[in-house]
């Protein structure tokens, strides 16, 4: 109920709010709770599992119930949603909605300061004031919406608060964050700040010399049957409501208390002219004990609330004593936990305080301390973790509201031999809600511990504080802006002549071309066809370029690659392979000698920055005598593969003076005056030339190959093309555990000099027998396509598990030169198997397929030169 | 987020960095002379303390240049250069 003056809402700014439908109103200053609140509406979604009635409890970000859909965001606590005109919300009973899209505007800041003070409250303003006037840079950052922190709830905001925001105001350097909730404490003082813009929000990354944690802390309930009836608040929300808020949450209030921080909401309820019962659990009361008596409030000391009733919203309170008092509202508070998440997070140990029956910060790991209540400056607390009942039952003691969890639960778990807190907290899910047990944890712990009789076990926490938002951790991260995306020169034309693309690393290659009305499967074969007949040309800019120059380049390349390339003549080209240190296949490519220092290395398209990064590491960590340098040069030439027996006559044409030997290369000039490099390489078979010009002169070479009908074919058909040939790709036929060896490329593996990987292809585990081999599958059917992936197995075996494993399919296309299907394997031994027939079981049938040689198309190389 | 000081740029986040494992394990001068166990051991076993640990890091987005550091594995402070 709405008191008609007070609070520090904005009387003269009235909002129209709905939830669930029903209109509400509320004013500016207010949170949806308190406005709730205030149009007398306490209760809100029933309780997630076992469907019970349920009411506001906190004024914070610690609310356990009053969780509510606004828009696209699920769960938010209605106590920290600030009240907007025509704002919509619906009562949720343990579980949201992830709504898309969500259209909200996210953003990120990335800062660094001298100081950071979480929390805006008495000791985070003083301690931000103290550095600023020093002259330090200062970020204040504080979740609620204005600063203030506990001031706001109190009767009379001193005039303090008023002067300290002022000031900071002034200062050049310090800069106060309001609606940000620092909730990530990571390594080398890194927090995150979530902060709540209109339409949107911003994640600022800060990195800061000092931390200042004046987090402050939240209240403990208290567990006594029935806890959870609406009407059952935190007793320090109370007074928020009715301090900040001018919300009277009850008429007639019991405020049951183990400490005297409730004293001051009996005190300031009395004022409003409630009737107030001050039940105190401890034999003292608290010296404001006679305020409240001469107020016209009674204390009982000695006294708990063990019960209530009300249907269901409360309407008396069971004391120990036996007496039932007639009361719409019950304020608890059980005790103070200091807010110590940060601290945690950031790897600062925590101790337990027996005065306070609370975790305070032990010793901090980085540059950061606490201060105020957070780090545990509060009055004493007389712990009383559990409440009995008359009855002796524990099954309506709610300890973890959000996740329905009871102290029978606990005792369930304990019953069971649980001692760790980790523990029971998977058992009865304890703390595992959104709220991750801000009200629950250390309560939790206590039950425990009353269980076993020892002391409350530690506890650590992670991030976040609070919930945040995947969609502002993503901020302006989404579609086409989540990775980069690279272009070829040539990309403008794959894209008008309605090539599919697929992404290679971040790479978009052309992968096929279809023509109206085909198939992938026909588009491929009709290029295909084209390579191997006519003549057809494919984009193949990405691969990986690397210039090294330097006169011990030639020893360089010797070390790396596992054939010699030091006496390569100037003007020719050789296929290298790289191994890692293990022997394994790291990447391949051919490698050109440009000058007698001066040599370019090309990679896959995946691995180019890898292998720059792999030949960096040796020349500066073991070889920094070696003189070499590497550049990339892969997005200075545009590359173009021009195959089939037609492709002389097209080169030709286009450079009238090249006559090239294969695996030869020469620096030339088109005949229309570019400049170009054109090598006669073969990634297929086929008499091939790549030609290789500045980039800017991509388009209008590729276009003067087009002019001369050549086919264009994307990476799908070049797959297909070199797999006839058996020659592997590096990460499809290969993953990390195959030798150059277990390829059948001996002869690719100098015996005469060491090389990267050399000696560990002499180890035990590298000359097995049966490691897997490269081999070629033709499954018994021709038109059967085998998946690749497709686990292989003897053609003998039972299909009952365990099935010994032969190998798996890396490659597997149709072939239009073969006119049937094919495959590339990994198979145990296989080139020991050749002729044996395999079966690739796939769940609804089975394949079987013959073991052959991988070289499937002109084993004796015959169409090479045209 | 580490902070890493690059001895050429400073202070750099450690998204900047690559990491390389532990320092002060050498490419064997003749790895043909080792026996399979001390190969074995150069290519597949490294130290993994507790505490104080020499690693390489590489200024992966920034001056591409390796260096050592030493860094306490539980609290990621790593040591004044000297």
């Amino acid at each position: 109920m709405r008191l008609p003056s007070g609070g520090r809402i904005d009387r003269a700014a009235p909002l129209r709010f709905t939830v669930d439908g029903v209109v509400h109103t509320g004013f500016r200053g207010d949170t949806l709770a308190s406005a709730l609140l205030g149009a007398g509406v306490l209760q809100v979604g029933a309780s997630p599992y076992l469907g019970r009635p349920r009411g506001i409890v906190a004024a914070g970000v610690e609310e356990p119930n009053a969780l509510v859909q606004l828009g696209p965001e699920p769960m938010v606590p209605a106590t920290t949603v600030e009240l907007v005109d025509g704002l919509a919300a619906e009562t949720l009973s343990g579980r949201g909605k992830l709504l898309e899209p969500n259209t909200r505007e996210y953003d990120k800041k990335y800062v660094h300061c001298d100081v950071l003070v979480v929390g805006a409250g008495p000791a985070g303003l003083a301690a931000a004031l103290a550095a600023g006037r020093s002259g330090a840079r200062v970020i204040l950052a504080d979740e609620d919406t204005e600063p203030g922190g506990s001031l706001l709830s109190v009767r009379d905001t001193p005039e303090w608060l008023g002067r300290v925001t002022g000031e900071l105001a002034t200062l050049d350097e310090t800069r106060i964050l309001t609606r940000a909730t620092v909730f990530g404490y990571y390594d080398h003082n890194y927090l995150t700040i979530a902060e709540r813009r209109p339409g949107g929000g911003r994640l600022w990354h800060v990195r800061a010399g000092h931390v200042v944690l004046a987090t402050g802390a939240h209240e403990r309930p208290l567990v006594f049957a029935d806890n959870d009836r609406p009407g059952v608040m935190l007793a320090g929300a109370v007074r928020t409501y009715l301090n900040r808020y001018a919300v009277l949450t009850g008429r007639r209030a019991v405020v049951c208390t183990t400490n005297d921080s409730a004293y001051a909401t009996a005190l300031d309820l009395l004022a409003s002219g409630v009737d107030v019962l001050v039940a105190d659990t401890r034999a003292e009361p608290a010296e404001a004990a006679e305020r409240i008596r001469a107020a016209g409030g009674e204390v009982r000391v000695g006294t708990a609330v063990v019960g209530t009733e009300g249907s269901p919203e409360v309407s008396a309170a069971l004391l120990s004593d036996g007496e039932t008092v007639h009361c719409d509202l019950i304020a608890v508070s059980g005790g103070w936990n200091p807010a110590v998440h940060l601290h945690s997070q950031a790897g600062g140990t925590l101790r337990y305080d027996e005065t306070l029956a609370a975790y305070v910060p032990d010793r901090s790991r980085q540059a950061n301390a606490s201060v105020g209540s957070a780090s545990g400056d509060l009055d004493p607390n007389e712990p009383l973790w559990t409440i009995p009942a008359p009855n002796g039952e524990w099954d309506t003691h709610f300890v973890d509201l959000q996740r329905d969890a009871t102290v029978a639960d606990v005792l369930r778990a304990t019953g069971t031999g649980m001692r760790s807190a980790e523990h029971v907290k998977r058992y009865t899910t304890i703390g595992t809600g959104l709220d991750q047990g801000k009200t629950a944890g250390v309560t939790t712990l206590g039950v425990i511990a009353a269980a076993l009789g020892s002391t409350p076990g530690p506890t650590t926490y992670r991030p976040p504080y609070t919930p945040v938002p995947f969609a502002l951790l993503a901020g302006r991260d989404r579609g086409a802006l989540h990775d980069p995306a690279r272009v070829t020169p040539l990309h403008d034309w794959h894209v008008e002549h309605e090539a599919l693309f697929e992404d290679v690393g971040q790479w978009k290659r052309a992968w096929y071309y279809p023509k109206t009305g085909e198939s992938m499967t026909d588009a491929v074969l009709r290029e295909c066809r084209a390579a191997r007949e006519g003549v057809a040309a494919m984009d193949a800019s990405t691969l990986g370029k690397i210039e090294l120059v330097g006169p011990d380049t030639g020893e360089f390349l010797n070390r790396m690659y596992t054939n010699a390339f030091a006496k390569l003549k100037v003007g020719s080209a050789r296929y290298g392979m790289l191994c890692k240190a293990d022997g394994m296949v790291f990447d391949d490519g051919v490698v050109l000698r440009l000058a007698e220092d001066r040599y370019l290395a090309t990679t896959t398209t995946g691995n180019a920055a890898a292998v720059l990064d792999w030949f960096e590491e040796w020349l500066q960590t073991e070889w920094p005598d070696l003189r070499v340098r590497c550049t990339s040069v892969t997005e200075q030439w545009a590359t173009i593969a021009v195959v089939g027996p037609g492709s002389r006559a097209v080169v030709t044409d286009l450079a009238p003076d090249v006559d090239l030997e294969f695996m030869t290369f020469t620096d030339t000039r088109l005949a229309n005056g570019v400049p170009a490099r054109i090598a006669r390489i073969s990634f297929s078979g086929e008499l091939a030339y790549e030609i290789n010009v500045a980039s800017w002169y991509g388009l209008s070479t590729w276009e003067a190959v087009m002019a001369h009908g050549v086919t264009p074919y994307g990476t799908e058909t070049m797959h297909v093309l070199r797999a006839e040939k058996g020659y592997p790709i590096v990460g499809q036929d290969t993953d990390g555990t195959v030798t150059p060896i277990d390829l059948g490329m001996e002869w690719i593996v100098s015996k005469r000099k060491p090389f990267v990987g050399s000696r560990s292809l002499r180890r035990p585990d590298t000359v097995r027998p049966d490691r897997k081999h490269l081999v070629g599958l033709l499954p018994l059917d021709p038109t059967d396509l085998l998946p690749e992936g497709a686990q292989l197995v003897a053609h003998d075996v039972a299909l009952t598990p365990p099935v010994p494993m032969l190998g798996h399919v890396t490659s597997s296309y149709r072939s239009a030169a073969l006119g049937r299907t094919f495959a590339l394997a990994l198979v145990k031994g296989g080139r020991d198997r050749l002729g044996q027939v395999v079966h690739a079981p796939l769940g609804d049938r089975v394949v079987p397929a013959t073991i052959v040689e991988p070289v499937l198309y002109d084993p004796e190389g015959t169409r090479r030169d045209g | 987020m580490l902070q890493i000081r690059c001895p050429w740029c400073g202070d750099r986040d450690e998204v900047e960095f690559g990491y390389g494992g532990q320092a002060g394990v050498p490419y064997p001068p003749d790895p043909d002379a080792l026996s399979d166990a001390d190969w074995a051991d150069y290519v597949f076993v490294r130290d993994n303390p507790r505490g104080r640990f020499a690693e390489r890091w590489v200024h992966s987005a920034g001056c591409r240049r390796w260096f050592d550091a030493v860094r306490d594995t539980v609290t990621h402070e790593f040591e004044e250069r000297s």
